[in-house]
């Protein structure tokens, strides 16, 4: 047993890492940590946007973006992905590369996922410091950008980072579309050797829980660090 | 494209029992799983605080497991991986009796049951210790005690956590199809791949799945006002 997981990384280690690159698109863990940077670093402003749309007071920012919240809390993640896919090119008429229609679905799924978690950071700030902020003459956006959000984000970090671990093993849905990301590779060694299944899937399981579990941990460290100074300063 | 038709596919037999056997299947796998994983959560609950410490190292581990090691990876290991180390009589069995409904609620059941312990631990650690304490003062039993004291208040103070949780779960059976499940996600695609009414068989089963997914909240909501009246402001 040991010695087959040893010999299936051996042999394949380049497909798991990097996929066909460069003969064709790349793939492998490399894919699947791309779209998971990708689909943060996008969906962040994403977030942001909508959490100060979720806390307006304008009816016409408010509840249109509450109802897109709560259709991504509601619909399968899944789902949205096969819309996406099946449905975008019947549409434009232009065909799709599935990464990047899986790169858009994470962008709006966690874009409205994280949107909480900034309101979240928002709302545990209390109202005394906008109302600090207005009463010296800064503008609402003013407020927002310079005093409201860099708290209020900078206490999210750890959510953030456990929403990216979330994105990560959002990514293997891809599987379902063809993305040629790292669960792709191991399905396609699986279809090369056919009698070790278990091996394969085995190696994609440690992969996948070594990355995640190491990730968790920086934000259990991050969030230790980010609540100390308040207990030494009450 | 034509134009858009909804009655091309509620109108047709066919799809209409199709899409009412993904219905089933969702359910059963859904329900299925949330049985298994809840049981299997209270189990390890008991683990995390039996006295020795293999209990609670035996539950970390498979906490750290089964959150850090994506759903549809463990389902993909469950049923490619370790159905084929089974022996062969056991594998026989399974055949007859739809295989890959078995493992997708093994594999999302043993998932989930990990997020459900958690959150009963959660909810357990709000409770106060000497509640413990008290009750073994007055004569409970450790096993009598946590069943009729620390439980039962642990459980609501869960509540919230365990109920978004389920709605997790209701909405990863549709992970199912992967492994060749017939429910819902499945069935929209045989009927899109049938009809070409690649809009309506969508829509349909975004709004079937949304529909659930909002009635299962609404339950959850329910009972959560009922399990404590005094928080939500009754009584």
């Amino acid at each position: 047993m040991i010695s087959d997981i040893i010999a299936i990384i051996r042999d394949y280690w380049l497909l798991l890492l990097i996929g066909q690159y460069p003969n064709g698109p790349l793939g492998g863990l490399a894919a699947t940590l791309l779209l998971s940077i990708l689909a943060i670093a996008f969906a962040f402003p994403v977030s942001i946007a909508l959490a100060l749309a979720r806390l307006s007071k304008s009816p016409f920012l408010n509840w249109p973006v509450t109802a897109l919240v709560y259709f991504t809390r509601g619909v399968p993640l899944l789902m949205l992905i096969l819309w996406g896919y099946f449905l975008v090119p019947l549409a434009t008429g232009a065909n799709v590369p599935s990464f990047l229609t899986m790169l858009v679905t994470l962008v709006v799924y966690q874009g409205a996922f994280l949107s909480e978690v900034v309101r979240g950071g928002i709302v545990a700030l209390g109202h005394g410091q906008m109302e600090a902020s207005r009463a010296l003459g800064h503008s609402y956006l003013g407020a927002m950008r310079y005093v409201i959000l860099p708290q209020a984000l900078y206490n999210v970090i750890p959510s953030i980072i456990s929403v990216f671990v979330a994105t990560i093993k959002d990514t293997t849905l891809g599987y379902v579309i063809n993305v040629p990301d790292l669960t792709f590779a191991a399905s396609q060694i699986n279809n090369q050797l056919l009698t070790q299944p278990f091996q394969v899937f085995f190696i994609l399981a440690a992969v996948y829980y070594v990355i995640c579990w190491s990730l968790s941990r920086v934000a259990i460290v991050t969030e230790r660090r980010i609540t100390r100074p308040r207990r030494i300063r009450p | 494209m034509s134009s858009f038709d909804l009655s091309e596919i509620l109108g047709n037999p066919e799809y209409v029992s199709m899409l009412l056997l993904g219905i089933k299947m969702t359910f059963v796998v859904a329900i299925g799983s949330w049985t298994l994983a809840m049981t299997l959560a209270l189990l390890l609950l008991g683990l995390r605080y039996a006295p020795g410490p293999l209990g609670n190292a035996f539950v970390t581990a498979y906490v750290s497991y089964h959150r850090n090691v994506p759903t549809l990876v463990q389902l993909l290991l469950w049923y490619f991986g370790i159905f084929t180390l089974m022996p062969d009589p056991v594998t026989f069995w399974l055949n007859d009796h739809n295989a890959e409904a078995i493992f997708a609620v093994i594999g999302l059941g043993l998932c989930q049951a990990a997020y459900f312990s958690e959150d009963l631990r959660s909810g357990m650690r709000a409770v106060s210790p000497g509640q413990m304490e008290a009750a073994r003062a007055l004569g409970h039993s450790y096993v009598s005690a946590m069943r009729f004291v620390m439980v039962p208040q642990g459980s609501r103070n869960a509540l919230p956590a365990l109920i978004n949780h389920s709605v997790s779960l209701f909405k990863n059976s549709s992970l199912a199809v992967a492994i060749g499940v017939a429910e819902l996600t499945y069935a929209v695609k045989e009927i899109e791949n049938l009809s070409f009414r690649t809009f309506e068989s969508y829509l349909l089963v975004t709004v079937l799945y949304l529909v659930f997914s909002l009635m299962i909240m609404a339950l959850g909501a329910y009972v959560a006002r009922r399990a404590d009246p005094v928080r939500s402001g009754r009584a």
